[in-house]
C-alpha cells in the first residue's frame, strides 16, 4: 500500500512543481495547494498505513501486539494542514487583491516593486 | 484510570522535580509576546494607547531575554519541556548560548523599531495592527531560537511568516501588494520544502528532538548516504530560501523595500537571520557528517551570494533596494562561515565569526534602514538622484550614517570588522582562499555602494540638477516625525551599540565562541536536553 501512496505523492509532487514554472499566479497558487497536500501525504504515509488496528498498549505489555499505524505523524499533518490552509486562503486574498491593483497576474508583468527601466545610479564620485 | 489496578510509575516517564523558577525565563520571550500580541490586538482600535502597551512589552522582552542570555551564561545550557514528559517524548525547549544571545539582540532590535514605529506608523497602520503583528513576529523569531523540536522550529516558522505577511502588506498600497505576491509565494514553498525534510527525518529516526536526531546521526554507520543525503539537501534548500541566497534570493530585493521603513527594518534585522540560525543548527548540530560532502555547494553558495549582494547594491538608485543587497550580501558572509566548519579544526572560529556576523548584521541593517527612513524624511526621496545636502540640515546624522556605512562594509573601527577578521582568517586556515578573497572584494564593494550613498545624499551641495550650496527645504509632516526622540533615539541605541562591539569586541567574541562551540560539541546541549545517559 504504501509503495502505491508513494507513487501518487510523486505524481502529486511532478503536477505541483509543473503548475509553479507556470507565469499565471493563478496556477501557481494551484500549484503551491498541491505542494501542500503532497508533503502533507509524505508525512502521513511516513507513519505507516495499516487498516483498524488502533494504536493502543495493552495494560500488560510496553509496545502494541502488532503493527500499527504511528499516530504522532498524523497529530503532525493536522497542524501542517491547518496551517498551508490558512496560508493559501491568504495567499488567494492576497492574489486577488494583487490582480485588482495591478490588473494582471502574470508575474512577469508585475513589475511595480522593480520597475523594467530603473534609472541608473549616478556615476562617477 | 478511574478502577484499574495497574500502579504506574510517573518517575519513568515525568519529570517529577519541579522547574526551577528561572528555567521558566526559557518560554518568557515567546509567552510574553504572544500574551502582549493578543492584548494589542484588543487594544487595536485605541490607537493611543496601543503603541505604549506595546512599547512596555517589548521592554519586558528585552529584560527577560537579557536575564535568560545571564542565566544561560552562568548554568549552561538549560532546558524545559512541555507538560514535564521526559525527552525526547516531551517537546523540548532550550536555551544554550548561541540562542540566546540572537534571542537578546533580536528583542533589543524589536525594542528600536517599535520606538521608532511610534513617529512613523500613521493611526491607520496601528488599527491594521502593527503592534500585535511585531509582538507576535518576535514570538516566531524567539520561539525559533529558543525550541529543541524540530518541528516546532516549522511551527515557529509559519507564526513568524504570517505576522510578517500582515507587516508586509500593512497600509495596502499597489507596490507593496507587488512585493508581497513574491515574498509570500516563494517563502511559503520554502517552508513546504523544509516540512518536507522534517517528515523525512521523522520517517528515518522516529523522533524529532534536534538532541536526539543528533544522538541517533552519531550513531548511525554511514551517516553520509542515502536518505539523510537528501534531507541534508533539502535542509539546505529550504532554508538558503528563508535566508536568501543565491540563487533563491529574489524574493528580497523584490519586497523589502515596499512596506513601512520601520517594517523593512525589522525584516532586514531578523527574518533572513532565522534562516542562517536554523541552517547552523541543522547542519553543525545535527548532520555534521552531511556537513562534510555539502561543504563545497555551501562555499560556491556563499562566494556567489556574496557577489551578488555586492554588485546588486553597486547597481541600485533607490537605497531601500541598496540596503535589500547589503542583506544578501551579509547571508553570504555567514555561510561562508558554515561552509568552513566542515573543518573541525576551524569550525569553533568560523561558526563564531558566523554568530557574531549574525548579531552586527541585525542590528545594522536595522539601523541602515531606519538611517534610510531618516534620510527620505529629510530629503523627501529615497533616490540617490534626488538626494543631496543633508550633511547641512544635520552633520550629526552624516555622522552616524558613516559610522554604519563602515561597520556594513566590515571597515574598523566598528562592528563589522571583527567578524569578518575572524570568518576570513577561518577560510583561509582552511585552505578556501576563494572564500576569504570573496569576503573581502565583496566588503570592498560594499565601500563602493556605501561611500556612493554618503557622497550623493549627504555630501554633494544638492540633488541633481540643482547648484552646489542649495539646500532642500523639509517638509511640514516629516519635520514633525523627525522632532522628539522617537526616531533618534532607537537609532542611537543601534549605533552606540555598533561602536561598542567594535572597539569592544571581547565580549561578543567571547560570547559567539561559547554558542559556536555549543554547537560544534554539542555534549551539552544533548545532555542538557536528554538527561544524562545521552
Amino acid at each position: 500500500m504504501e509503495t502505491g501512496v508513494a507513487i501518487l505523492i510523486g505524481l502529486f509532487f511532478s503536477v505541483a512543481v509543473y503548475l509553479m514554472l507556470s507565469k499565471h499566479l493563478v496556477r501557481i497558487l494551484l500549484g503551491i495547494a498541491i505542494l501542500g497536500n503532497s508533503v502533507n501525504m509524505l508525512i502521513f504515509t511516513n507513519g505507516r498505513l495499516t487498516r483498524e488496528i488502533p494504536p493502543l498498549i495493552p495494560p500488560h505489555l510496553y509496545t502494541p501486539e502488532t503493527l500499527t499505524a504511528n499516530p504522532l505523524p498524523q497529530a503532525l499533518v493536522l497542524t501542517a494542514i491547518v496551517i498551508s490552509f490558512s496560508f493559501f486562503a491568504f495567499l488567494l486574498v492576497l492574489a486577488f487583491r494583487a490582480y485588482q491593483e495591478l490588473e494582471t497576474d502574470e508575474v512577469n508583468k508585475m513589475r511595480v516593486a522593480e520597475p523594467e527601466n530603473d534609472q541608473t545610479p549616478p556615476q562617477g564620485y | 484510570m478511574a478502577g484499574s489496578s495497574v500502579s504506574v510509575d510517573y518517575a519513568d516517564a515525568m519529570i517529577m522535580t519541579p522547574i526551577p523558577a528561572g528555567d521558566w525565563l526559557i518560554v518568557a520571550p515567546s509567552l510574553i509576546t504572544m500574551v502582549g500580541g493578543a492584548l494589542c490586538l484588543m487594544l487595536r482600535k485605541n490607537t493611543d494607547l496601543q503603541p505604549k502597551v506595546g512599547m512596555v512589552l517589548l521592554g519586558a522582552l528585552v529584560v527577560a531575554s537579557l536575564a535568560l542570555l545571564i542565566r544561560v551564561l552562568d548554568h549552561g545550557v538549560i532546558t524545559m519541556v512541555m507538560g514535564n514528559w521526559l525527552p525526547p517524548f516531551g517537546i523540548a525547549v532550550t536555551a544554550d548560548a548561541l540562542g540566546a544571545t540572537l534571542t537578546f539582540i533580536g528583542s533589543v532590535v524589536a525594542f528600536c523599531a517599535g520606538l521608532f514605529g511610534m513617529k512613523t506608523v500613521d493611526s491607520s497602520g496601528r488599527r491594521y495592527g502593527f503592534y500585535p503583528f511585531l509582538l507576535l513576529l518576535m514570538t516566531g523569531v524567539c520561539g525559533s531560537f529558543l525550541t529543541a523540536d524540530i518541528f516546532n522550529l516549522y511551527v515557529w516558522f509559519e507564526v513568524l511568516l504570517i505576522s510578517s505577511y500582515g507587516l508586509l502588506i500593512l497600509g495596502n498600497d499597489r507596490i507593496q501588494l507587488d512585493g508581497a505576491v513574491k515574498y509570500g509565494v516563494l517563502n511559503l514553498v520554502g517552508t513546504n520544502l523544509f516540512l518536507i525534510a522534517t517528515g523525512l527525518i521523522y520517517g528515518i529516526f522516529g523522533t524529532l528532538n534536534m538532541a536526539d536526531i543528533a544522538v541517533k546521526v552519531d550513531a548511525m554507520e554511514n551517516p553520509a548516504s542515502g536518505t539523510l543525503a537528501t534531507v541534508a539537501a533539502l535542509y539546505f534548500l529550504a532554508f538558503a530560501m528563508k535566508a536568501a541566497a543565491f540563487p533563491v534570493n529574489f524574493w528580497l530585493p523584490a519586497s523589502y523595500h515596499t512596506p513601512n521603513i520601520v517594517v523593512s527594518a525589522v525584516f532586514a534585522g531578523l527574518l533572513t537571520k532565522v534562516g542562517v540560525y536554523a541552517l547552523i543548527r541543522i547542519f553543525v548540530l545535527i548532520l555534521p557528517a552531511s556537513l562534510g560532502y555539502m561543504a563545497d555547494v555551501i562555499g560556491l553558495v556563499a562566494i556567489v551570494t556574496l557577489m551578488t549582494g555586492a554588485l546588486g547594491a553597486l547597481a541600485q538608485t533607490e537605497i531601500r533596494r541598496l540596503l535589500g543587497y547589503l542583506v544578501i550580501a551579509g547571508i553570504g558572509s555567514m555561510l561562508a562561515g558554515l561552509a568552513v566548519a566542515a573543518n573541525d579544526e576551524k569550525a569553533t572560529l568560523a561558526i563564531s565569526g558566523a554568530i557574531f556576523y549574525a548579531v552586527h548584521s541585525i542590528i545594522v541593517m536595522t539601523a541602515l534602514y531606519m538611517s534610510a527612513g531618516i534620510i527620505s524624511m529629510m530629503g523627501g526621496s529615497f533616490n540617490l538622484r534626488q538626494l543631496g545636502g543633508l550633511y547641512q540640515k544635520s552633520g550629526a546624522f552624516a555622522g552616524v550614517f558613516l559610522i554604519l556605512a563602515f561597520a556594513v562594509s566590515g571597515l574598523p573601527p566598528f562592528s563589522g570588522f571583527w567578524p569578518k577578521v575572524m570568518l576570513v582568517d577561518a577560510a583561509f586556515g582552511d585552505d578556501r582562499f576563494w572564500l576569504g578573497a570573496a569576503i573581502l572584494v565583496s566588503g570592498f564593494l560594499t565601500t563602493l555602494a556605501m561611500g556612493r550613498v554618503w557622497i550623493y545624499a549627504f555630501w554633494r551641495g544638492g540633488p541633481e540638477g540643482t547648484p552646489d550650496g542649495q539646500s532642500v527645504e523639509v517638509t511640514g509632516s516629516s519635520q514633525a516625525q523627525l522632532s522628539g526622540g522617537a526616531v533618534w533615539l532607537p537609532l542611537g541605541i543601534l549605533t552606540a551599540l555598533v561602536v561598542y562591539f567594535g572597539l569592544q569586541p571581547e565580549w561578543m567574541i567571547e560570547l559567539s565562541t561559547q554558542g559556536a562551540s555549543g554547537v560544534v560539541d554539542p555534549l551539552g546541549y544533548i545532555r542538557s536536553v536528554l538527561g544524562e545517559q545521552g
